[in-house]
């Protein structure tokens, strides 16, 4: 693996209160270019809100996010960043090819680009369907071809393969794989931790920490277990014994 | 602004509003339906010789009142579900200019209205014998601009509404209050002079008032003219007020 990729993601001392609870707490990382960095975590640990923060959609309360250079959120960035929400977003009472291709207009993409994202979520065959009448599968998909059109250098995807079938799944993972290959760089999130083997680096987070941030190989190692979930949960409980300890 | 952008949330729109028969129904037809009841209401009314008859005086009116109802609800519903579907925090993270999206509602809108209020006015024209002295194209251009306004406020309104109820709920507090003193009921200068002065800062009172100029002049007048700019003036500050609601970065 290459070392020397400049850095896509900058995140320092970063602080989040949303509310009153503190969602977020002094998160501190980098993420090289052209890698899958996946997002690990329990549910509430705060995963969606710090994609937010790269996004730039989130006011954040202390610390800097950087991407590529420049904060995040910033005009220049729009170009380059896409996201796909947790929730799918899309419009439900137009059709496939009409959603896909409305935001690819944001882009300045043509309709054959849009063809393109549409088939690359394995949707071809029902792009004049009205996105209302999809699955619920079918359905996050048109969510994510909505990002694909646009081609970005920074992919940050929710829970991208919540509520696909194994197949879909597979191919969806080698399709980030090919994208990461040519250069985009992908932060994917999930709470599955099966698909944390697909990934180059992982961020374990924790009610709001970053517990560790290390490959899938390093993960197995420190979690002693060959088993990417039993490996977090045995290093989860030595977090709650080291926080109790020093208490 | 971006004009590309801007044409795609208009055709966006529309596409929307093409998977939908019943709000294109509620545009385009329930006006001419609503302007034949009121036709029949007055149809056996008694006058003196020489006093013209009720109808060309609400008649006219209705072709104001219908675009800016119509419209306040179509748009502040979609923009609702714009907002709480998650689209508007996507589109807000694409390269779009807000004003690309205030305008390609209005732009989308507007199209609506036009056809809207060209086909309740060749109604009001051809089938009820509207008798005015103006061109019944100032009509349509009043229609339009009010039909503007509508997707102004309705733009604005979404923004305090988290469902669509609550959405509909603003109509008794944004809209009938304007029809109630736009001069429909009683004419504006023989209300109190509370009330007239609550009529002088509501916009639907200046297209009544650009209405009555237009049938009663043959040729266009300076008093339509000032009417109009005021109403072009309230659409741009209720736009003006809406872009801020459209928020890039949220809690
Ligand atoms: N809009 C909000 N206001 C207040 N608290 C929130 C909001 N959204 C999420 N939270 C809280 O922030 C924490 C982290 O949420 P989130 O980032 O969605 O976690 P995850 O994506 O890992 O499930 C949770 O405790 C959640 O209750
Ligand atoms: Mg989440």
């Amino acid at each position: 693996m290459g070392h020397h990729a400049a850095p896509s993601v900058e995140v320092r001392a970063l602080h989040v209160l949303r509310g009153k609870t503190m969602v977020l707490t002094d998160v501190d990382f980098s993420i090289p270019t052209g890698r899958i960095t996946g997002l690990l975590g329990p549910s509430g640990s705060g995963k969606t809100t710090l994609m937010r923060a790269i996004v730039g959609v989130q006011r954040i309360t202390s610390g800097s996010v950087q991407v590529m250079n420049r904060a995040a959120g910033s005009p220049e960035l729009r170009h380059e960043v896409g996201y796909v929400t947790q929730a799918p977003s899309v419009y439900r009472d137009l059709s496939v090819e009409d959603n896909v291709r409305y935001f690819g207009a944001m882009h300045g993409r043509n309709r054959a680009q849009a063809k393109e994202a549409i088939d690359a979520v394995g949707l071809g065959g029902l792009a004049k369907r009205r996105t209302a009448d999809l699955s619920g599968g079918q359905f996050s998909r048109v969510s994510l071809a909505c990002a694909l059109v646009s081609d970005p250098r920074l992919l940050i995807l929710d829970e991208p393969t919540v509520g696909l079938d194994p197949v879909l799944r597979a191919e969806l993972w080698e399709r980030f794989a090919r994208l990461a290959a040519d250069g985009t760089t992908l932060i994917i999130s999930s709470h599955v931790m099966e698909e944390a083997s697909h990934c180059d680096t992982l961020l374990l987070l924790r009610e709001g920490r970053l517990l560790a941030q290390l490959t899938p190989d390093e993960l197995r190692l420190r979690g002693a277990a060959d088993d990417l979930e039993l490996a977090f949960l045995h290093m989860i409980k030595a977090d709650i014994a080291g926080r109790a300890g020093a208490a | 602004m971006n004009p590309s952008m801007l044409g795609a949330t208009a055709a966006r729109v529309l596409r929307q509003l093409r998977g939908d028969p019943r709000s294109i129904a509620l545009i385009l037809v329930v006006p001419a339906v609503l302007l034949a009841f009121v036709y029949y209401l007055f149809e056996n009314e008694t006058l003196p010789p020489g006093v013209p008859r009720t109808f060309n005086r609400v008649g006219l009116m209705m072709l104001a009142i219908f675009p800016f109802v119509v419209m306040f609800l179509v748009t502040s519903i979609t923009m609702l579900r714009e907002r709480t579907s998650g689209t508007l925090e996507r589109l807000l993270t694409t390269p779009i200019h807000k004003a690309d999206l205030l305008f390609g509602y209005a732009l989308a809108f507007s199209i609506m209205a036009a056809l809207q209020s060209l086909v309740a006015t060749a109604v009001a024209y051809w089938v009820f014998g509207l008798d005015i002295k103006g061109n019944p194209g100032w009509v349509v251009v009043v229609a339009v601009l009010n039909s503007v306004l509508g997707v102004a406020l309705g733009l604005l309104c979404s923004a305090f509404a988290r469902t669509e109820f609550q959405a509909v709920q603003f109509m008794p507090v944004v809209v009938i209050p304007q029809i109630l003193l736009c001069g429909l009921f009683v004419p504006r200068d023989q209300m109190n002079s509370v009330l007239e002065l609550i009529s002088n800062v509501l916009p639907l009172s200046y297209s009544v008032d650009a209405l009555q100029e237009i049938a009663a002049h043959t040729t266009s007048t300076a008093t339509m003219a000032a009417d109009l700019l005021v109403m072009v003036g309230f659409v741009l500050s209720v736009l003006l007020l809406a872009s801020p609601t459209l928020r890039r970065r949220t809690p």
